[in-house]
């Protein structure tokens, strides 16, 4: 309204004064009944209106508010109208003038820059999409989504979620029971390089890299997207969509047409564990994988370059699957306190996303791998003594080097215990194992659900669970990462049952055992080694500098009726130790740790490993995080958030040379600015080839 | 909150069409819509419309300036459009739903058919959209949109130039132009809608679903329609990526074959393809000669322009069509007019110069198939199409009784379909004795003779203008022209498209298939010049529709036009034939489908292919469905669910029936044979080719 304000008097007093009077009351009618119309004003398309002006001065005209109103809509949207076919008629570059006038000239895309210096597309490309950046669409649904045949019910504008938000969460939802399609109900990823360039209008995720590609004369020819339901597990999407068999099928036409040079395949975020599933499977033997022969990898891979790759999992799918919440949603809980969970809209939001997202499996190959081993036990964690001084040195960089140091030494004093992945309450966070009491809850009868009838149809799989089976949980206190998994199978004992058929989160004692010849095993790095091919390499890229949820404080939600009866304590802050409104984070790209990125080429692989026994070569290139310096800069162009580091100048440079040709060591090796390789050191892990005396499993 | 941004954003798409037309027409929709919405709303309207009334004698220059009158008016409109718009939104979805048609594939899956063969949708010329890699500055913003097809085509209104020249290929080797990437979008995206709401495929692809089909057993075979068929291959891998494909989708859904859906030039392409696929390596795809009998279960071409069509020539020959010379009759000059300086024909035709495609739809088989001077497989075609359409209910007898006393009329003013153009009515029904002879020698002579105008126009746009004066005369001389002679009016007209095109397409018939030659890539899209495969147990379908006239040869006259750059020939428009003649607006009319007439859609079906001849070794089963074309009975089927024209029959709820039976494993037999509503068993008789 306040526009409105400003922008009447302007109108009004270049065509008459005699109005005003009466201007004041017209103003209140606006406020009163235009608020549909004011609402809509914005958005016009320019036509040819044309402006007649009358020379008469106007007399004292009986002006109804209705008229004045409308009066007033029209002059916006004439105005607007104009304005728009202003911009309209304007040149496309203009934009650009008008921002290199205010900013100096932007520096060359990647593309251009490296065109100039004569390189040329090369190796064919493969993009993995990560999980969510994948568009979904509708192939056969209920009644209620008519008109929905191959919509975008995922990615694109999500204007159908506002529309019939139920029906969405229907379809979007799986077999509780078997992962798959529910009864009639069939959505499909979208195929293609749309699939996953853009999530949302003007939110691009591959589109740059894309685009700067092109710029060196990739084309549909030389790219291809490998689109993937990213709701299933891995396996699944093969035996429902066949979708392994068609990226082998199509990595293999890239190289049958592209002169057999071998193809860089870029994964990101989840695609990163899927391919190293698609990489186990197609050198696995026909019926449960893709009887490729054990060199094709090395026949048709010339480099996998993992961008944020979470190949330990993170931390955040603890919490996204435990509570349906992570950071974001506790602090707007905090902020807002009683909007999400207000009873009287009837929404459950939350529990309604629960719902939908426990049906999806592929959440759980995102659970942390490896347990205490890698993710540190109750009293130890790889990241131990990591400081958040970081922060502040943000903030005034002219503070002194001593004076960091030393405040690094009082952190090291009170370091987080980034092993207790949830904690309930500060206390059970901070306390020093010794004094914790534990009540096993593993045992714990779980009591009959009195609340099951009073819920409405909301349906998770806390209502199974009765108040004993809530507390029993609360009391063990505090979690690591192996408790974590069995504490998941005692409070999603159906979700889990089909999690564990197709992911493990183990670390393999012994490689050779026939066990691991099943896939669940494929897309975990700890439990497979990587294929024969010394001459492939993988690269991880990820960003760091940024604040990332490593552990969680958790207390019981204070209506236990028919909500989800956890929920992160934001109250609990703490400076030193990095615990933010019930948070802990370390370093790392806002959704994955270093750790989980990192390990496995600063360690796990690196040179002739249990886990790597054909010694390909491993690169870490990591991208310090630099917000966008103005908005102009939109994204911006030195992230290292998870998304948006795709946007990053750097790591689209990394990713073309090698794409033109460029081996890692020409690229420059390792490029490090966490203590990735510290915190590897620590964990102990063996990597070579003996064989144990004993098998736990 | 949500609706009214969905709601704001609706206004900006639809109130460009709204906003902009007089206001009236929504005072109207709103009283329609008041009568049926909720009280609050039509008080709310009652209101304003009152309000409305009741100022409108007041709205006098003395108190109501024009201004402030102007502002009023549309600040209501929009407003009143708001309100509708956003209680349009807040009613539940289903209500507003135009109750659609139960198409077949409802129908179908009640029945119990599920998918079992994989689909490969082949499009045609012109449907498939394109989408910008690289270009010019002029195309800045434009990466990875679509210049053609798909979207709006609000581009091409933008920067009309710079579109062109995007579009237009290279005219020496008919590939890209330095700097330009151009390339076919891929995906069922690709060629479903051609623009929105304009359906080509979305059709088909819905009710395929229907009975379970998805991406995994449905595939577009997207390629660049500009380009000849071995250079899709050469530049994209097209043929190659299809052929992969074919076999992922064989493989992958349980060694089931796979039923290919060409539509127009796709059907071309696609015989192209069959042919390169079982070819050796260094031309071909190397699949070996058992390949198609193994990967493809049927071929159900739709509107096939097996022989070529009719229209392909007075595009090449003067970028224009009927529906273009009608509105130059119309409005004479619009297309013309040098004040604006569009010369938007010259332009179109310097594009489509470009495409070697073009040249693939050409009439095939010389005069064999499509008639001499004085003869034509369609003789004797009587055009009463408006009086079948219109006297349905007219008792048969009374119809043919009257068909026959028009027969009897006509016989002497009986249309010669084999002289595709003539210059001037007199050339068209003429006894051949009577005119002058085409020769091709002539035109060679002619052609040395000098250019003397060729500098005063500059750059030469497209090769009109590199022609003298003389050799036009010369060719308008020639008077008629058969679809031989045509060949080499073209190549005199055009010689350095025609050399090109030539190169990758043949327009002959084959004396003896045996011959080596044949074993080049540039017959292979020509069925009379090509066999089929070795593949016994495949079918083909011929599916089209028949019973709207459709252009088969031409009328032109010398352009009264003769600036620079300006083409020298047009359709004569001026030129009709009696009532109930074929001719037209200076256009002979044949049967067919609106763009290609029966005789291309059928022979090869009808007798070409049938049984084993020379061209089909094999027996290959070959079965022809007509679809009578009924235009839409009410305005909710929109392009009308019987439709039998060249696009519109994909919409056709027979034909998709035919083919989802046989993607659902049904035989052609089973289907019910042949469907046959026009002449073209016989039209095929009398074509003397030696089988």
């Amino acid at each position: 309204m306040s526009s409105l304000r400003r922008r009447k008097p302007i109108n009004e007093s270049s065509d008459s004064k005699h109005n005003e009077e009466e201007e004041d009351e017209d103003h209140d009618d606006v406020d009163a009944d235009g608020d549909n119309d004011v609402n809509g004003k914005n958005k016009k398309t320019p036509s040819k209106i044309k402006k007649k002006r009358g020379e008469k001065p106007p007399k004292q005209p009986k002006w109804s508010c209705m008229d004045t109103c409308c009066w007033f809509i029209g002059c916006i949207c004439i105005i607007w109208w104009l304005l728009l076919f202003l911009y309209n008629a304007m040149p496309a570059s203009f934009p650009q003038y008008v921002t290199e006038a205010i900013t100096g000239p932007l520096p060359d895309p990647p593309g251009v820059k490296l065109k100039k210096e004569g390189l040329e597309a090369k190796h064919p490309v493969v993009f993995v999409p990560g999980i969510v950046t994948g568009g979904l669409e509708l192939w056969e649904g209920r009644e209620c989504a008519e008109g929905l045949f191959r919509k975008r019910l995922w990615g694109g504008t999500f204007g159908e979620v506002y529309k019939r938000p139920l029906c969405w969460v229907e379809h979007m939802s799986l077999d509780n029971e078997t992962g798959l399609d529910p009864c009639g109900i069939r959505v499909r990823p979208v195929s293609g390089l749309v699939a996953a360039d853009y999530f949302a209008p003007g939110y691009f995720v591959w589109a740059v890299l894309i685009a700067n590609l092109a710029r060196i004369g990739y084309e549909d020819k030389t790219m291809y997207m490998a689109a993937y339901d990213w709701r299933l597990s891995f396996q699944n999407t093969e035996v429902r969509d066949q979708t392994l068999s068609r990226i082998k099928s199509n990595i293999e036409l890239l190289v049958a047409t592209n002169g057999g040079r071998k193809v860089v395949v870029i994964p990101h975020s989840m695609g990163v564990l899927y391919f190293l599933h698609f990489m186990k499977w197609v050198e696995a033997p026909a019926p449960m994988g893709g009887g490729g022969g054990p060199d094709w990898c090395s026949k048709h891979i010339k480099a996998v370059v993992n961008i944020g790759g979470p190949f330990l999992g993170v931390p955040k799918a603890i919490a996204g699957l435990f509570s349906a919440e992570a950071k974001d949603i506790a602090v707007a809980r905090a902020l807002a306190p009683g909007f999400l969970d207000n009873d009287i809209f009837q929404f459950q939001t939350l529990q309604h996303v629960m719902r939908m997202s426990r049906t999806w499996d592929s959440t759980m190959s995102m659970i942390p791998r490896g347990g205490n081993t890698i993710w540190g036990g109750l009293d130890w964690s790889p990241e131990e003594g990591n400081s958040c001084a970081k922060k502040r040195e943000k903030k005034n960089e002219t503070q002194i080097a001593d004076q960091a140091g030393s405040e690094n030494a009082v952190c090291k004093a009170k370091s987080a215990n980034y092993g207790r992945i949830i904690s309930f309450g500060k206390d059970a966070a901070e306390a020093p194992s010794s004094d914790i009491e534990r009540i096993d809850f593993r045992g714990a009868i779980k009591g009959h659900s009195a609340a099951n009838t009073t819920c409405r149809d909301v349906w998770t799989e806390y209502h199974d669970m009765g108040f004993a089976g809530i507390k029993a949980v609360a009391e063990y206190k505090t979690y690591t990462a192996d408790s974590l998994v069995d504490l998941l199978h005692f409070v999603a004992p159906k979700m889990m049952a089909r999690g564990t058929a197709h992911f493990s989160y183990g670390v393999a004692d012994n490689l050779d055992d026939p066990q691991y010849k099943h896939y669940k095993y494929w897309s975990n790095p700890l439990e497979t080694r990587l294929p024969n091919a010394p001459d492939m390499e993988i690269y991880s890229l990820y960003g760091v500098g940024l604040p990332t949820e490593r552990a969680y404080v958790y207390k019981l939600s204070p209506h236990a009726e028919c909500s989800i009866p956890f929920k992160i304590d934001t109250s609990a802050d703490d400076e030193d130790t990095c615990l933010r409104d019930g948070v802990y984070s370390v370093d790392g790209d806002e959704t994955v740790p270093v750790l989980s990125a990192g390990f496995m080429c600063a360690k796990g692989w690196r040179g002739k490993t249990r886990f790597n026994p054909s010694g390909i070569r491993t690169y870490i290139r990591e991208y310090n995080h630099l917000p966008p310096a103005n908005l102009l800069e939109g994204r911006g162009t030195l992230s290292g958030a998870h998304v948006d580091i795709m946007g990053n100048f750097a790591l689209i440079e990394d990713v073309i040379r090698i794409a033109a040709g460029a081996s890692g060591e020409e690229l420059g090796g390792d490029q490090v600015y966490s203590k990735i390789f510290n915190w590897s050191e620590k964990i102990n892990l063996r990597l070579d080839e003996e064989i144990p005396v004993h098998s736990s499993r | 909150m949500a609706s009214v941004l969905r709601f704001r954003k609706l206004c900006y798409v639809e109130s460009a069409v709204k906003c902009t037309s007089v206001g009236y027409e929504s005072f109207e929709i709103d009283e329609k819509l008041d009568e049926k919405e909720e009280d609050v709303l039509s008080a709310n309207n009652f209101a304003l419309e009152i309000n409305k009334k009741r100022k409108q004698p007041k709205r006098q220059p003395k108190e109501w300036r024009c201004l402030d009158s102007c502002c009023w008016i549309i600040g209501y409109l929009c407003t009143t459009w708001w309100l509708l718009l956003f209680f349009y939104h807040c009613l539940p979805v289903t209500l507003l739903r135009v109750p659609e048609l139960p198409g077949p594939g409802v129908r179908l899956k009640r029945e119990g058919l599920t998918a079992l063969h994989p689909v490969v949708l082949v499009p045609g010329i012109v449907t498939g959209g394109l989408e910008l890699w690289e270009g010019r500055p002029c195309a800045d913003g434009l990466f990875r949109k679509r210049l053609w097809g798909g979207g709006s085509f609000t581009q091409i209104f933008k920067r009309p130039l710079c579109l062109l020249e995007h579009l237009s290929l290279h005219y020496e080797t008919g590939l890209d132009p330095q700097g330009i990437r151009v390339r076919a979008v891929p995906g069922l995206v690709g060629a479903d809608y051609f623009a929105p709401g304009y359906f080509v495929w979305a059709v088909l692809i819905e009710n395929l679903a229907k009975i379970g089909y998805e991406g995994k057993n449905l595939h577009m075979a997207a390629y660049d329609w500009r380009l000849s068929f071995q250079n899709t291959e050469i530049r994209d891998h097209a043929l190659t990526r299809l052929k992969s494909k074919i076999e992922l989708m064989y493989i992958s859904n349980g060694y089931k074959k796979v039923v290919a859906v060409p539509h127009s030039m796709g059907v071309i392409y696609f015989l192209h393809f069959l042919k390169w696929v079982e070819t050796p390596p260094p031309m071909g795809g190397g699949g070996g000669p058992g390949w198609c009998a193994k990967h493809i279960k049927a071929v159900m071409n739709i509107g096939p322009a097996f022989l070529g069509v009719p229209k392909a020539v007075s595009n090449l020959f003067s970028a224009e069509g009927k529906d273009v010379s009608y509105i130059r009759a119309m409005a004479p000059g619009v297309f013309d007019s040098e004040i604006l300086g569009l010369q938007t024909f010259e332009r179109v035709m310097r594009m489509a110069r470009t495409w070697d495609s073009i040249v693939s739809l050409l009439p095939k088989g010389g005069e064999v198939i499509w008639g001499n001077m004085d003869r034509s497989p369609e003789e004797g075609h009587v055009c009463d199409f408006s009086k079948k359409s219109h006297s349905k209910t007219s008792l048969t007898t009374n119809n043919v009784n009257n068909s026959d006393v028009k027969r009897g009329f006509l016989v002497k003013d009986l249309a010669n379909y084999g002289r595709i153009i003539s210059f001037g009515k007199p050339a068209s029904v003429l006894h051949s004795s009577k005119l002058p002879t085409a020769d091709s020698k002539e035109f060679l002579r002619t052609s040395t003779s000098e250019n003397f105008n060729n500098f005063s126009c500059g750059e030469a746009w497209t090769e009109y203008d590199e022609m003298s004066r003389q050799s036009i005369q010369n060719v308008a001389a020639d008077k008629a022209y058969t679809t031989t002679t045509l060949l080499d009016l073209l190549r005199f007209v055009a010689p350095k498209m025609m050399r090109r095109a030539e190169a990758h397409f043949s327009h002959g018939i084959a004396e003896n298939l045996d011959d080596p030659k044949y074993n080049h890539y540039k017959y292979w899209s020509n069925p009379l010049e090509t066999k089929l495969s070795d593949a016994p147990d495949m079918e083909i379908y011929c599916m089209y529709g028949v019973g709207i006239p459709t252009e088969r040869s031409y009328v032109y006259k010398l352009s009264p036009n003769s600036r620079c750059k300006s083409i020298p020939y047009q359709i004569d428009n001026s030129v009709h034939g009696e009532d109930g003649s074929c001719l037209k607006g200076g256009v002979y009319f044949a049967d067919g489908d609106e763009s290609v007439p029966v005789l291309s859609a059928g022979f090869m079906c009808a007798k070409g292919w049938r049984g084993r001849t020379r061209f089909n070794p094999s027996g290959i089963a070959t079965y022809i469905r007509e679809y009578r074309h009924k235009p839409p009975t009410s305005l909710m089927e929109g392009r009308g669910i019987e439709s039998g024209s060249h696009v519109d029959i994909m919409g056709n709820f027979a034909l998709i029936e035919d083919i989802m039976r046989v993607a659902a494993g049904a035989t052609g037999d089973e289907i019910g044979g042949d469907q046959i509503h026009s002449d073209i068993i016989k039209m095929s008789e009398r074509i003397n080719l030696g089988l």
